[in-house]
């Protein structure tokens, strides 16, 4: 038998080519939310306004980056939030400490992450323990080093240092750097999770572990990678961070590691592996930001900001299953 | 044939199930007598899981009357099953692996003392009632699961299935992961089921077991009844024939007619659970391992390919000597093993078919760190005619194909980067006749065309006409080697059967 030749059209418009089903719907959705709350609030559609919560998003957005290529291995990550507060307390701390240079300072900061997560990782992959364990201790241990490291407050930045701000307090033709500069992250991954090799190896690992190994393909070497990569970004997302506000606060990204899987899963990945885009992180990303942003431009109190988040999750959740359904 | 009102269990009235796109089931109407073995065969997609998961009460039909022991019933569930009399063993079993035996027999009717304390002293003792009736196979009620083979795990699934009053034990595929010493002892508690009563449907792809075991046999194709044979009136040609509605004269391809030079060669391999084994592979020939399920063929296999540690041992590829730590090194000097479970260890079966294809390709072929797209497209559009795999277009998950072309994707992934051996583990376990005589033939072309082929296989045809020359396990040692005309069933069993 051989196939009828239009079957590959189904693959060739660019629009189908960059965006699946999922990420086509959250367009959507972001869209319609977005004309509601601008009708209902003059602030919403302003430059002003849109800069300050694409600059709240990044440095969720950069773990969410991460974190998508995490899941798709089939694993998980819970010491991202951590590993941001640390890798800021660390660059923070050598300056002023120890006067070691702040982009010094930043780079050992980095290397260090890239250990923890080799760490993560070895255990992980050579010696089989669950990641959700793994990094839920390395949760715990980043967090407590960075509250050891700084008795518990805040260290401000001050004296020379040598453009670090520039990297969160920037602006390149009145966008600010660190806009810029995860704009390019998102492009350069989603690319890479697209179209190259290496990144491919992730969906396979995270599709069937079993068959990937069969494959020939080294399994551990690719979820070790993975988590180096994650950390790493990590702790990139932790100098911005530090950059941005001048403050090494020991308690910098609690709490982002969920923001991350939360909008990775509302983007379209899966828990069980195999299964997301970097696109769609982003996306998920920016909806809960701009509903976020909506409730504090209607004067919805903050309050209600997790509550909504976690509805968003679970309807993206259900909608999926629904989906899915319906498809089998 | 004449059958009286009262021997009839099971009358099945123009039943009929559509599906969005295909009709499965399509006016199907047949009766199954008390304590008779029914089998039911057909090609994959003839319907027979859909029929059995109606019976189950998995699914509704569209249309049609279920008629048990004379009365119209209608079967909504499982559980409506279940209370019936009816239970189905699944192909995949659905064991607790942690639980015990017992607990995994009376799973969800535990029996309690009181305030639903679980009372274990009946549970072992009801369980061990149950397993008498297997005295075969040595398993005890606070056995876990985990611990017992797949045989053994097999009965207890039957336990279970009888434990619930049950007049129709419905078997998919029982014997499909089990050696053929552990078939007799399964053949042989069918017919004592029989002998007490119950009435057996056996859905099966191995026409010489159903010729065996059988009473009689329905024939389903493309969702249509055919035909109801009482098997003593026919034979394997005629019932092959009914399956795929033509005759298959050849059901194996002709014997290689050249054998070449050596090109591979194992000298005294040994790892855990294989011993000393040597043996030679010649250009054009398709060499066979037989054994029983547990000889080590597989865990040779793996050895050869540097999947499990080798002890010591050496591997010759064309005269050189090769240097094989690990699977890659085994993938770099193109040699490839398509393992014997493609669901769970050979394919991505939530990926697209095209990424199946090309998973070895990126990762040993590809020198470049972007994908190409049209190369990998071209390389599954290449397997897809090449190896004519039934697909609606190359980016359809690998799931929803059927075995047969699952299995297809399988050897595809492996062709793509132009093996120099290929080791084929069951490679037609589960899947149809045509399927099978596809996967033959391309077998045949491939030895033909200089790869050299390694089969390992537990379907005595298939090993007999297949093989050029067979090796025969047990214990991981090699017993014997047979070829031409010494490839016989006896002899085979004969090297293969412990003693």
């Amino acid at each position: 038998m051989s196939l009828p030749t239009n079957v590959t059209t189904t693959d060739n418009s660019l629009l189908k080519r960059v965006m699946g089903f999922r990420e086509m719907t959250l367009i959507f959705i972001i869209i319609v939310i977005s004309i509601i709350v601008s009708v209902l609030s003059p602030n919403f559609l302003t430059g002003e306004n849109l800069i300050t919560t694409a600059l709240g998003l990044a440095a969720d957005g950069i773990l969410a980056i991460g974190m998508t290529v995490v899941l798709v291995s089939g694993g998980v990550d819970l010491s991202v939030g951590s590993v941001l507060g640390l890798a800021a307390v660390i660059a923070g701390g050598l300056y002023l400490s120890f006067g070691v240079d702040i982009w010094i300072g930043s780079l050992i900061a980095l290397i260090i992450c890239a250990l923890i997560g080799l760490f993560n990782g070895y255990f992980i992959a050579r010696i089989g323990i669950p990641p959700l364990i793994v990094t839920l201790a390395m949760m715990g241990i980043a967090r407590g080093a960075a509250y050891v490291l700084t008795q518990g407050s805040p260290l401000s930045l001050y004296g020379n240092l040598r453009g670090f701000d520039f990297l969160g307090q920037g602006k390149i033709l009145g966008i600010p750097f660190f806009i810029l500069f995860f704009i390019l992250l998102i492009i350069m991954f989603d690319f890479l999770m697209r179209k190259s090799a290496p990144f491919r190896l992730v969906y396979y690992v995270g599709s069937n572990e079993n068959a990937a190994k069969l494959s020939g393909i080294n399994v551990p070497k690719v979820k070790i990678s993975v988590y180096v990569l994650m950390s790493v970004l990590a702790g990139i997302a932790g100098i911005f961070t530090l950059s941005r506000f001048s403050v090494a606060a020991p308690t910098a990204g609690t709490g982002s590691e969920l923001n991350a899987i939360s909008a990775c899963v509302i983007g379209g990945a899966s828990l069980a592996g195999g299964e997301g885009t970097v696109l769609g992180a982003i996306l998920g990303t920016i909806l809960v930001g701009i509903i976020n942003n909506a409730l504090v431009l209607l004067n919805v109190s903050v309050y209600w900001q997790n509550l909504v988040s976690g509805v968003i999750l679970i309807a993206a959740v259900i909608i999926d299953y629904l989906t899915h359904q319906k498809r089998s | 044939m004449k059958v009286s009102a009262s021997a009839e269990l099971l009358r099945l009235n123009g039943i009929t199930k559509i599906f969005p796109g295909t009709v499965a089931l399509s006016d199907v109407s047949f009766s199954v007598n008390r304590a008779e073995i029914h089998a039911i065969v057909g090609e994959n997609g003839a319907g027979k899981s859909t029929l059995m998961n109606i019976i189950s009460g998995n699914l509704q039909p569209d249309k049609g009357e279920i008629y048990l022991e004379g009365k119209k019933v209608k079967i909504r569930s499982p559980r409506d099953a279940q209370n019936l009399g009816i239970s189905i063993v699944h192909q995949e079993l659905a064991l607790c692996p942690h639980l015990t035996v017992a607990e995994n027999i009376y799973i969800g009717r535990l029996p309690q003392k009181s305030r639903k304390i679980v009372d274990y002293d009946k549970l072992n003792k009801m369980s061990e009632e149950v397993l008498a009736l297997f005295d075969e196979v040595n398993i005890k009620p606070i056995d876990k699961v985990a611990d017992l083979n797949v045989a053994q795990q097999q009965i207890v699934e039957i336990a279970k299935a009888i434990t619930f009053n049950c007049k129709l034990l419905i078997l998919d595929e029982p014997t499909s992961a089990l050696s053929e010493a552990d078939a007799e002892v399964l053949f042989k508690i069918i017919k004592d089921l029989k002998s007490k009563g119950i009435s057996i449907l056996y859905i099966s792809h191995r026409l010489r077991e159903i010729f065996e075991l059988a009473d009689r046999i329905t024939v389903l194709r493309d969702g249509r009844y055919i035909a109801t044979l009482n098997t003593v009136e026919t034979n394997p040609d005629q019932v092959v024939s009914l399956m795929v509605g033509r005759e298959i004269k050849e059901m194996y391809p002709p014997k290689s007619s050249k054998i070449g030079e050596e090109i591979f060669r194992v000298e005294n391999i040994s790892s855990e659970k294989v011993q000393n084994v040597s043996f030679s592979l010649h250009e054009g020939e398709i060499l066979g391992f037989a054994g029983l399920v547990g000889a080590g063929r597989t865990e040779l296999a793996q050895t050869i390919c540097g999947i499990l540690p080798r002890h010591c041992g050496e591997i010759y590829l064309e005269g050189k000597r090769l240097e094989i730590k690990s699977f890659e090194d085994a993938i770099k000097n193109r040699i490839g093993y398509v393992t014997e479970d493609r669901k769970q260890f050979g394919l991505f079966l939530r990926l697209p078919v095209a990424y199946n294809v090309s998973a070895i390709y990126l990762k040993y072929d590809c020198k470049r760190l972007l994908i190409d797209r049209q190369k990998e497209r071209g390389l599954a559009q290449e397997f897809v005619k090449k190896l004519n795999i039934k697909t609606s277009s190359y980016f359809q998950l690998v799931m929803s194909l059927s075995g047969g072309n699952q299995q297809k994707v399988m050897v595809a992934k492996w062709l793509a980067i132009n093996p120099k051996i290929l080791i084929l583990d069951e490679p037609t376990r589960g899947i149809d006749v045509g399927a099978k005589a596809e996967i033959h033939n391309l077998l045949r072309e491939l030895a033909k065309s200089g790869i050299g082929i390694i089969l390992i296989s537990s379907e005595m045809p298939e090993i007999i006409g297949m093989c050029d020359r067979v090796l025969v396990m047990r214990e991981g040692r090699i017993t014997g080697e047979l070829s031409g005309d010494q490839i016989t069933e006896e002899n085979i069993m004969q090297l293969a059967a412990h003693r």
